[in-house]
């Protein structure tokens, strides 16, 4: 499909589409870097906004601001920075997460010049009248500031504008999830991860677009019929920016039904309301949509979600892929593993460092894995 | 029930014979607090497991007892009962890559292992995330453990700013935490009785500084190491007379050495600042590294923490200055601001030099270090170092490798101590 080509270019390359969308469109760009980046009101303010991932490769200009036991991505992404890979930002967007991204906030500030620079500070309890309140709060501060730094006044109309426009590429998503999920042979996964990646860095009116047009064309397909005796797997974790693991996991006898991951459903997930105010609305998606275990709703919530999750994709097994350094999802893990456990769900743990294993490593242990599923 | 009565009359016992003693120890006022915490459920108290930033006067006020498993995973540190701990909890599937603190206390739980057989079981949590977000997961942790109530008191972390968005939020949860404690002890809360325990908790915050403060004087007559140890009141029994008598007696002790010129370090002439949480296992043959060189830690971020946020408290206005003083707390602020009070303790102290413990267990309080590192090259023009490594897994710890760096460190600021005396 030519549409799935052309995103796949700019996935493999954001920077050089980026920096010549800037320059076309003359729209400022503005960083984020996490799923909690509240991005409706910064497309709402006429800027793009990008999800940073960071590189892996050859750290070592982040070496002189982090310690080698921060996570891969917080170190990635400061590398590019400090290499003057980003220059091209205009601004970026900190939303708070985790210890590790929260000092990333403060040297970023310190020694990345020439960009407006904004910290979220999000509740992290989501489970509390105080708690929601302050998240509204925070979103009309964020508002504010934002409205500053881009030298708009961000108004009600835009905000609704851009509502309209997430929640159709959040639907479409899921439609393309249920799809895959009914057939996986109408799209491979490296394609699809490509369509969850372009939705982060492209114009999200274009990307709305192509969305819809494959979306339509995949409804339409009639595929080979799906192999039998191929497992199904959730994977569960924080980012993934691998496009190979869904090939690996193909390759290795089984395929990715649904996910809990950053830049996967939890990106997606929960629609907004478009009767309601839209800044009560924007606000109300972020308390209700699923979590990442920086924060807190719920003592099994996360649990219980991705054992929903399986039991609704029909899902053989889970995988998780865990980043090193990421302690949210360390601590988690133990008890997400047993409450599968205690629902015979078979699970396996990919524990990732700045790269994944090597190919045919990681592809004998996931072939052990499905064979036993 | 047995071993809970015999540790009931241990405590009493030791309580009652205090009352005659002239200077009472530290590990008096220890006993007593572990064995009244330990025999809780026969004098029908209740107990709250609690994080060492968070708002322990409420509990105090409502005659809770308060646990601070921190501090247990201090003492388990010290007693080098971190490594075999830890090394459960990673069988349990926690990565070894997590807090230390926060892996041994979570399978001491299971044992009741450690220096003390395990601390007195919770009947309630309370999690304060100032210090860092691992305290909500491990706090999560033990709540579905010990199936207990958790209270959160989420505070923003403050970038630049105590935004009022973020004042309005954390005051707010004052008045929740109250709720949930009249709920958890099925009592109405003493607003009088709090007042009184906020004074006294204000003024023990008053005496740990003025402690702290007497290190100021050459000779320092107390030690970062001996302000690691006398920390454990002020940590745990904030807001009691217990913590007034004792750093009264203390600070006593510390103006007359000073008075007599005596020296934490025999003969000091390095005086050095420490940054980070102890290397608990290590603290002794650090101490004696150091002093070895006739260095002396005259000071550290780490212990002033407990009366760092003292400028925003006003006791007549408790509860809304506490919301402030906990939001602003050293951990929870950008690295900018830390720097900044990094560089007054320099001047305050007047130290040769700036040690920096790089916690592999701590993320908050080690990430940034770096920057704050060169802000004081920069600013001060004194000599760093960073020592790798972690604050209760002894695992993490390469004597001959930290030796080497110590006495090279050593070597730099006897130079430039020399060069300046010319």
């Amino acid at each position: 499909m030519k549409k799935i080509t052309e995103l796949r270019k700019i996935v493999s390359n954001p920077y050089a589409y980026v920096r010549k969308y800037r320059k076309q469109s003359g729209k400022k760009v503005v960083g984020y870097f996490c799923s909690y980046a509240p991005e409706e009101l910064i497309w709402a303010a006429g800027a793009l906004p990008l999800r940073m991932f960071g590189t892996s490769e050859n750290i070592h200009l982040a070496d002189t601001h982090l310690q080698a036991y921060c996570c891969s991505l917080v170190r990635g992404i400061l590398e590019e920075a400090l290499a003057n890979r980003l220059d091209f930002l205009d601004g970026v967007v900190f939303p708070h997460t985790c210890d590790s991204f929260q000092r990333l906030s403060d040297i970023w500030r310190l020694n990345i010049p020439r960009q407006f620079h904004i910290d979220v500070v999000l509740p992290v309890k989501l489970d509390t009248p105080s708690a929601k309140r302050y998240l509204y709060d925070v979103l009309g501060k964020f508002r504010k500031d934002l409205g500053d730094a881009l030298g708009v006044k961000i108004t009600d109309k835009m905000l609704v504008k851009s509502i309209k426009t997430y929640n159709k590429i959040r639907s479409l998503i899921r439609k393309l999830y249920e799809l895959r999920s009914k057939n996986h042979k109408i799209l491979s996964g490296a394609d699809f991860h490509a369509i969850i990646k372009a939705a982060m860095i492209m114009d999200r009116d274009y990307f709305l677009e192509a969305l819809s047009e494959i979306v339509g064309q995949l409804k339409k397909a009639k595929p080979a019929k799906a192999a039998g005796d191929v497992k199904r797997l959730v994977i569960s974790g924080s980012v993934c920016s691998h496009p190979d693991i869904y090939d690996i996991i193909e390759n290795s006898g089984g395929v990715v039904v649904g996910d809990d991951l950053c830049t996967g459903y939890r990106y997606f997930e929960g629609m907004m309301d478009e009767k309601k105010p839209p800044l009560k609305a924007i606000t109300a998606r972020y308390l209700e949509r699923i979590i990442c275990p920086a924060k807190h709703l719920q003592l099994k919530g996360r649990g219980e979600n991705l054992i929903r999750m399986v039991k609704e994709s029909k899902a053989d097994g889970v995988v998780f892929l865990l980043l090193k350094f990421c302690d949210p999802h360390a601590f988690d893990y133990p008890y997400i593993k047993e409450m599968l456990e205690k629902e015979n769900i078979p699970c396996m743990l990919l524990d990732m460092e700045e790269q994944l294993p090597s190919g045919g490593q990681l592809q004998t242990r996931l072939e052990t894995f499905t064979q036993i599923l | 029930m047995l071993k809970t009565i015999a540790i009931f009359l241990a405590g009493k016992f030791k309580k009652f014979t205090m009352r005659f003693k002239k200077s009472k120890t530290m590990k008096d006022y220890m006993m007593v607090y572990y064995s009244e915490a330990k025999s809780a459920r026969l004098t029908r108290r209740k107990v709250a497991w609690i994080t060492s930033g968070g708002p322990v006067e409420p509990l105090i006020a409502m005659n809770v007892i308060p646990i601070y498993p921190e501090n247990h995973g201090a003492m388990i540190g010290a007693s080098k009962m971190g490594g075999g701990l830890c090394e459960l909890a990673e069988t349990m599937g926690y990565s070894a890559d997590l807090c230390s603190y926060a892996r041994s206390d979570i399978a001491c739980a299971t044992v009741n292992g450690g220096p003390i057989g395990g601390l007195p079981k919770p009947d309630m949590l309370v999690c304060c995330n100032n210090i860092c977000g691992t305290v909500l997961k491990w706090y999560e942790v033990q709540a579905r453990y010990f199936n207990v109530p958790l209270f959160i008191l989420d505070t923003p972390f403050c970038h630049t700013e105590y935004t009022k968005e973020a004042a309005k939020y954390v005051r707010a949860q004052f008045d929740e935490y109250i709720v949930f404690l009249e709920k958890a002890c099925k009592k109405k809360f003493d607003y009088e009785r709090l007042k009184k325990v906020g004074h006294l908790s204000h003024q023990g915050q008053l005496l740990w500084q003025a402690v702290l403060d007497t290190a100021t004087n050459k000779p320092a007559p107390m030690s970062a190491f001996d302000a690691f140890y006398h920390l454990a009141l002020i940590v745990t029994l904030r807001g009691t007379q217990d913590v007034i008598d004792y750093y009264t007696q203390l600070l006593a002790l510390m103006k007359n050495r000073i008075a007599r010129g005596i020296g934490a370090v025999p003969n000091e002439k390095y005086r050095l600042l420490w940054d980070n949480i102890p290397i608990w296992h290590r603290t002794r043959w650090l101490s004696e590294k150091f002093a070895s060189h006739n260095a002396c830690l005259v000071a550290d971020t780490y212990t002033t923490a407990w009366c760092g946020a003292l400028k925003y408290i006003d006791e007549t206005k408790f509860l809304d200055s506490m919301a402030e003083a906990h939001a602003r707390i050293y951990l929870n602020i950008g690295i900018d601001e830390m720097a900044k009070m990094v560089l007054e303790m320099i001047d305050k102290y007047d130290v040769d030099g700036f040690v920096l413990h790089s916690n592999r267990s701590c993320k908050p309080y080690s990430f940034g270090q770096l920057d704050i590192q060169s802000i004081v090259e920069k600013e001060r023009g004194i000599p760093c170092l960073m020592l790798e490594a972690d604050m209760t897994d002894e695992r993490s710890f390469s004597e001959s490798q930290i030796s080497t760096r110590i006495d090279a460190f050593m070597e730099i600021i006897k130079e430039r101590k020399a060069v300046s005396k010319k």
